[in-house]
């Protein structure tokens, strides 16, 4: 085997500036896609990481059917006492996985500054286990230096600042929150302006956060009810793994009950942000695809020159005595040589290149949010698959002109000039 | 007993509608340690009787035994076996592979196809090398050395797997007259000094006359077949 790495290595090395041109093109394929793929999984997991940690949460849980009527942010499908505390005692057992977990009630409002009136969509939460849920929330709020456990109290408001701008509506500023009941009855209540938040979306955000215990007296609410549970993982990636094993437990609880049971969904199911990174992949995916086409070609195109070229000394090799399947693996490992060259000269270029990306600071806008610093990195495992990818296709391409080497007749190899 | 014994053995070759009778109905019988001559014009069938007993082609009739081993129906991989231990080769473009040294290229079919070990490798492909006269020149590439020289590299590669039976297909053609006579000296040497056969194929009228046995080949057939008699040795030693 060391003797047909050698032999093969002095081949690619015979033809010093194809193997070069060929290598540095394989170079440039991978350097741009694990660059690409650095900078845009960075700014899918940016994103992705904005939208779970200060809002959504990695999954929800909710009264079957509430989703698919949330537009209408339903009361009558809140979750009960019995039911919070079966969840609660769900997510409790796995809080290995877990790291917290928030209550919520979604709602809509009417918000008056006396002199006009809008509409509003409100989440009231316990802002303790919120900030542990959501712990980029606070960062949403302007100017926000208060504690963060605390960051709305009873009595409170945290408005949307377009809805700020629209009533002209400062901090401290006294408005009345007007909701339907359950019963259909219609209640109000006044508030203070405690914070306004940058949207996540952009200037259409209608979103306000108030205090779970005022949400229960504006809706009148008696007892603990909720009508969401936003979850955070300890480790995001491990979304899928806790998103089934969660389904299955919520299943038997599901099972256990007459009433309409329990729904869960992952951020992505909820958010239409998901497109967005989903579409990221796939850009991710193409780019591979180019340069999977790359490998093959170049490397097809070199291995077949290289055959061509060597059919009188196929022909000697083979008059000699060698086998035909070492004939087929002289060539293949030419090829894998190649690929495995490019990829490792590819990935080492690619990681001073994201890390010059970094020294750079180059910084971007996603929605409201401005000035954001694009930190791109890339996994050893992705720099690994990329790699693997490389080496494959290097070893397939090379592998037809190879067999095409070993089944020459070594008589009218012989006879070629 | 003989090395090589042709029975009937033709060739023939199809090119579209056309054939053409490379070989016809050849019976031959070729002893061991001898150092035999196909000699005749071009097109003669030299060649192609040097690929069919060399197991590189495949009569189209007739049986060919090589070292008692019936070799016309080896598949590829049997053949390929069968050249790599019993069958050396000389070329008439010397055939020395341009990215191993001389060295390297000696040592190519103790590595590549009998997979011998380090030390018995490195004792053989030395002692080939000083047979032939190349020791000094084992760590040039094929590139840096003269045309007598490859040839005689070429000879200790087809020498040092042991083999019984070398076939050189004009190993002087691409030589000038004192090269080629050393060459032609060199492998007379090497069967003398190894017990090996030895079968070239040659149009040079002079460097025919070194073989023990000349056969005469026309038109695909085999017309003479001269025995050398020590006493014409002996004159030609003389002279």
């Amino acid at each position: 085997m060391k003797n047909i790495f050698k032999i093969s290595l002095r081949n690619l090395l015979r033809y010093k500036r194809r193997t070069l041109l060929t290598s540095l093109l394989i170079i440039l394929g991978v350097v741009m896609v694990v660059v690409f793929s650095g900078i845009s999984k960075s700014f899918k997991e940016m994103m992705i990481g904005t939208i779970t940690d200060s809002m959504m949460g990695h999954l929800q849980i909710h009264k079957k059917g509430y989703v698919s009527s949330i537009d209408n942010l339903p009361l009558h499908l809140n979750l009960k006492d019995e039911e919070i505390n079966n969840l609660k005692s769900l997510l409790d057992e796995n809080s290995d996985a877990i790291e917290a977990y928030t209550f919520r009630i979604k709602f809509g409002a009417m918000l008056s500054n006396y002199e006009q009136t809008t509409n509003i969509r409100l989440t009231a939460v316990n802002p303790e286990m919120e900030n542990r849920a959501s712990p980029a929330l606070v960062a949403r709020i302007n100017d926000f230096s208060g504690e963060a456990n605390f960051f709305v109290k009873q009595g409170e408001l945290i408005i949307p600042e377009n809805l700020a701008k629209g009533l002209k509506l400062k901090i401290g500023q006294e408005v009345v929150l007007v909701a339907t009941n359950q019963d259909g009855s219609v209640n109000g209540m006044s508030f203070t302006i405690a914070g306004i938040m940058t949207g996540l979306t952009g200037p259409s955000g209608r979103d306000g956060y108030m205090h779970i215990d005022d949400a229960k007296d504006l809706l009148r609410i008696y007892g603990n009810e909720i009508n969401e549970i936003a979850i955070r993982l300890e480790d995001s990636d491990n979304l899928k793994n806790v998103n089934k094993m969660l389904s299955q437990n919520l299943k038997s609880l599901n099972s256990a009950i007459d009433r309409p049971g329990y729904e869960l969904h992952t951020w992505a199911q909820l958010s239409p942000f998901s497109t967005i990174a989903t579409i990221v992949d796939l850009l991710i995916y193409i780019v591979k695809i180019v340069l999977i086409s790359i490998v093959l070609i170049s490397i097809l195109n070199v291995m077949m020159m290289s055959v061509f070229e060597r059919v009188s000394e196929i022909g000697t090799i083979s008059a000699i005595g060698t086998l035909p399947s070492k004939i087929l693996w002289l060539f293949v490992t030419e090829g894998f040589l190649l690929g495995l060259i490019s990829a490792i000269v590819g990935s080492i270029i690619s990681v001073i290149s994201l890390y010059l990306i970094n020294i750079a600071e180059l910084h971007f806008s996603f929605g409201r949010m401005q000035d954001i610093l694009l930190k791109t990195s890339i996994s050893i495992s992705e720099l690994i698959i990329v790699s693997i990818i490389v080496i494959v296709i290097s070893i397939f391409s090379s592998f037809q002109p190879a067999y095409k080497a070993s089944k020459m007749e070594p008589v009218d190899a012989l006879r070629h000039v | 007993m003989s090395l090589i014994e042709l029975k009937k053995v033709s060739r023939i070759y199809k090119m579209g509608e056309t054939s053409i009778q490379a070989l016809a109905d050849i019976n031959l019988d070729i002893e061991q340690q001898t150092f035999v001559s196909f000699v005749g014009p071009s097109g003669s069938g030299k060649t192609t009787l040097l690929n069919l007993i060399g197991c590189l082609d495949k009569p189209s009739n007739g049986e060919i035994k090589v070292n008692n081993v019936r070799v016309n129906e080896f598949n590829r991989k049997d053949a390929a076996v069968f050249r790599g231990t019993n069958i050396g080769f000389i070329f008439q473009n010397f055939n020395l592979l341009p990215i191993l040294t001389v060295y390297e290229n000696v040592e190519y079919p103790l590595i590549m196809v009998q997979n011998i070990p380090e030390k018995e490798r490195r004792d053989r492909v030395l002692k080939y090398l000083d047979a032939v006269g190349m020791t000094d020149q084992k760590d040039k590439y094929p590139s840096q050395i003269s045309g007598g020289q490859k040839q005689r590299a070429a000879v200790a590669r087809a020498l040092v797997s042991d083999p019984k039976l070398v076939l050189a297909d004009e190993p002087t053609a691409n030589l000038d007259h004192k090269s080629a006579f050393m060459v032609i000296e060199l492998m007379r040497q090497m069967q003398r000094e190894l017990n090996t056969a030895f079968i070239f194929s040659t149009h040079d009228p002079k460097i025919v006359k070194e073989a023990e046995i000349i056969y005469t080949l026309e038109d695909g057939k085999l017309v003479n077949r001269e025995q050398i008699t020590n006493s014409d040795i002996n004159a030609k030693e003389k002279n």
